[in-house]
């Protein structure tokens, strides 16, 4: 009998093919938006998670002032740090393996009758352990580099705008009014979930970087590397109460400096794909709404065209409670076909998303099974009320019809 | 013809059916008494208005007295509810209207099965069943023809097969040949005689057309919702 049941459902839903579509669009339109949401924001957090391992997972970034990295933090009113703050940190303190330290200007690089800007940073060589990066080619830098020699190290994106398919190294490029030689290269990482190029870059030593850059000696940031097998949460807090014993910070004043954590950042990156997949998951709600109510109305207007077949039916001895059954059945059926329409739509959207966005395509089950169950339930809802009036109707009345 | 050990098949005792309340209250059938044993044809005449369809719909349990009493197989029906109605429809009865009542989109054989689903048989013994009803009325040939694919004849002789593939014990049919032309009234008419006369089959007919009615052996004349005459026909009395 059910098996009955739904055999016609199909039948009713195939006479009209096109209003059926048209019925179920909202369910379509609200499950697409929720499966290509869900299976992008999975992309994302886990291109997120591999970015933040790109970066180096153990890394601590030291930073002064108040506040998280990037914009709105105010640099002119913050006591940067010393060399010496970063030789203490790794003296000082177990959990930290590596601290260098690192400053940073924006320069145009020249070779040749090649120009381009890039970030010049002044670290040391630990840096390349703490960034968990490696050389493609070349050398790092060695002691003799780090008393002040004009040496440099350069990203893949540098070496393609200035160098094209030449080999840089042993060769000399002008960065400012000092000229450096290269000695390294650094292999490609990509973009990073910010779109940013993080092989945009040139690193020198930091005296080099302090002489004949910046003509200061401060630091402005200090990158550090956890031992491993230590908690973020120790290293932090050891960082933390160094830092402020070295700045001599009153009891109960704030810190005048951040550490920064890569589960900050990733989270801070999840967060706003949460908030995200919340507006979204909202769209998709009223989508949902609308394509019940979408239902309900057509369904009442087939209860209306059908009243005589539902007077035959009773004559033959059909119940209310069967006849309840025919119409819920069929706008269950119609609003889970419209599921899977939007199941294969939004599937579509994420995989060509993922595609155009550089994300891995990770299609979630879960949310696939959720998405059915809700299309069913928006069924029974919506379906209910008209088949109700259609197990109401007085037979004789029915036939009449 | 009357048993005294079995109770007749169908016992109707003062019923009565109101429409509308107050001053708009008609009374469709007006305390009627009727018996009908199993095998019998009955046709019922009288004027229009005179309660023929309320009587026949309520025999059918489509409908419900206002008051009265009603036997089907000595067991009181007049107040069943819908389910149980339905029920009733479903395993004793059959139904034959006027203006044919099959499903469109539908071929004759999946109409006839209908009540087959209701009564929960399955596929392979439904079609079975369906086929031999399509052949009763002489349209197996058709069995895979929309209704729209057929002539009002035609149609009106799958809603018979529709009435009697669910094996029931009366066939109530409301003015069945009202759409057809003479001839094709004929021949239905004829099938129904048969069917009352080889099958054993309980036949009560509402019909306007003396000629109709004379294929019947009882008939019955209504006026008013009463039973103004209950005589056997020139076939019933031959
Ligand atoms: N649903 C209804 N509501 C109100 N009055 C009705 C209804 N059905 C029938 N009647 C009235 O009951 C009387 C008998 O009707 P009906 O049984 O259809 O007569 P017949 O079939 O003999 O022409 C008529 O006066 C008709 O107007
Ligand atoms: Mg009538």
């Amino acid at each position: 009998m059910l098996w009955e049941t739904f055999k016609l459902a199909f039948q009713a839903i195939q006479r009209n093919p096109m209003r059926s579509f048209l019925t179920v669009l909202g369910v379509v339109i609200g499950v697409a938006a929720v499966i290509a949401m869900v299976t992008i924001g999975n992309g994302s957090t886990a291109q997120v998670t591999a970015d933040v391992e790109t970066f180096g997972a153990n890394r601590l970034i030291l930073s002064p002032g108040q506040g998280r990295m990037g914009p709105g933090s105010d640099a002119s009113s913050v006591k940067p740090f010393t060399l010496s703050d970063v030789d203490k940190i790794v003296d000082q303190l177990s959990s930290i393996e590596i601290a260098v330290p690192t400053s940073t200007s924006q320069l145009v690089a020249v070779y040749g009758n090649e120009n381009y800007q890039t970030s010049v940073t002044g670290t040391d060589s630990g840096y390349l352990s703490v960034a968990d990066w490696d050389l493609s080619s070349g050398r790092s830098f060695t002691d003799s580099d780090e008393t002040g020699k004009a040496v440099c190290i350069l990203g893949e994106t540098v070496v393609e705008e200035l160098f094209g398919n030449a080999n840089p190294l042993g060769e000399d490029i002008r960065l400012e009014n000092i000229s450096c030689e290269v000695i390294g290269i650094l292999k490609a990482k990509g973009a990073s979930t910010f779109g940013t190029d993080q092989d945009d870059l040139v690193l020198i030593p930091f005296k080099t970087y302090t002489r004949r850059i910046a003509g200061s000696a401060d630091v402005s940031m200090i990158s550090l590397s956890m031992r491993d097998g230590v908690s973020t949460d120790r290293a932090v807090n050891d960082v933390t109460m160094l830092m402020r014993e070295i700045r001599r910070i009153d009891p109960g004043d704030e810190d005048d400096f951040t550490v920064n954590t890569m589960e900050q950042l990733s989270s801070m990156l999840t967060g706003i794909s949460d908030v995200l997949t919340g507006l979204l998951s909202a769209v998709a709600a009223v989508s949902l709404l609308v394509g019940g109510i979408g239902i309900m109305n057509i369904m009442l207007v087939s209860v209306t065209e059908r009243t005589r077949e539902i007077g035959i039916r009773m004559a033959v001895g059909a119940q209310a409670s069967q006849v309840l059954l025919q119409f819920l059945v069929e706008a269950i059926v119609l609003s889970v076909l419209g599921g899977a329409i939007g199941i294969a739509l939004g599937m579509g959207f994420a995989a060509v998303g993922a595609n155009v966005l550089n994300i891995p395509f990770i299609p979630d089950l879960g949310i696939i099974a959720l998405a059915f169950a809700f299309s069913a339930a928006v069924g029974i809802v919506f379906g209910y009320f008209p088949a109700r009036a259609a197990a109401r109707l007085d037979p004789i009345e029915a036939l009449r019809h | 013809m009357s048993n005294d050990a079995q109770p007749p098949l169908i016992e109707l005792r003062d019923i009565i059916r109101i429409y509308g309340m107050g001053e708009a209250e008609v009374r469709a059938l007006d305390g009627v008494d009727l018996q009908i044993e199993a095998g019998d044809f009955v046709a019922i005449m009288g004027p229009s208005g005179s309660g023929k369809s309320t009587a026949l719909n309520v025999l059918g349990c489509l409908d419900r007295p206002t008051s009265g009493n009603y036997r089907f197989h000595g067991t009181e029906v007049a107040n069943l509810n819908r389910d149980q109605r339905a029920l009733l429809r479903r395993h004793y009865l059959g139904f034959v209207f006027q203006g044919y009542n099959l499903l469109p989109r539908m071929t004759a054989l999946q109409n006839v099965e209908l009540p087959l689903i209701y009564k929960g048989i399955g596929h392979g013994e439904r079609v079975e069943r369906a086929l031999v009803a399509l052949k009763k009325v002489g349209l197996a040939d058709r069995a895979n023809h929309d209704p729209s694919e057929l002539s009002g004849g035609q149609q009106q002789r799958v809603a018979i097969a529709r009435a009697l593939a669910g094996d029931p014990q009366v066939v109530l049919a409301d003015e069945p040949t009202g759409n057809l032309d003479t001839k094709l009234s004929v021949e239905i008419m004829e099938l129904l005689h048969n069917l009352n006369r080889n099958d054993g089959l309980t036949i009560v007919m509402v019909t306007h057309e003396r000629d109709m009615a004379e294929y019947a052996r009882r008939l019955i004349w209504m006026v008013d919702g009463k039973v103004e005459s209950d005589r056997l026909t020139a076939k019933g009395a031959a």
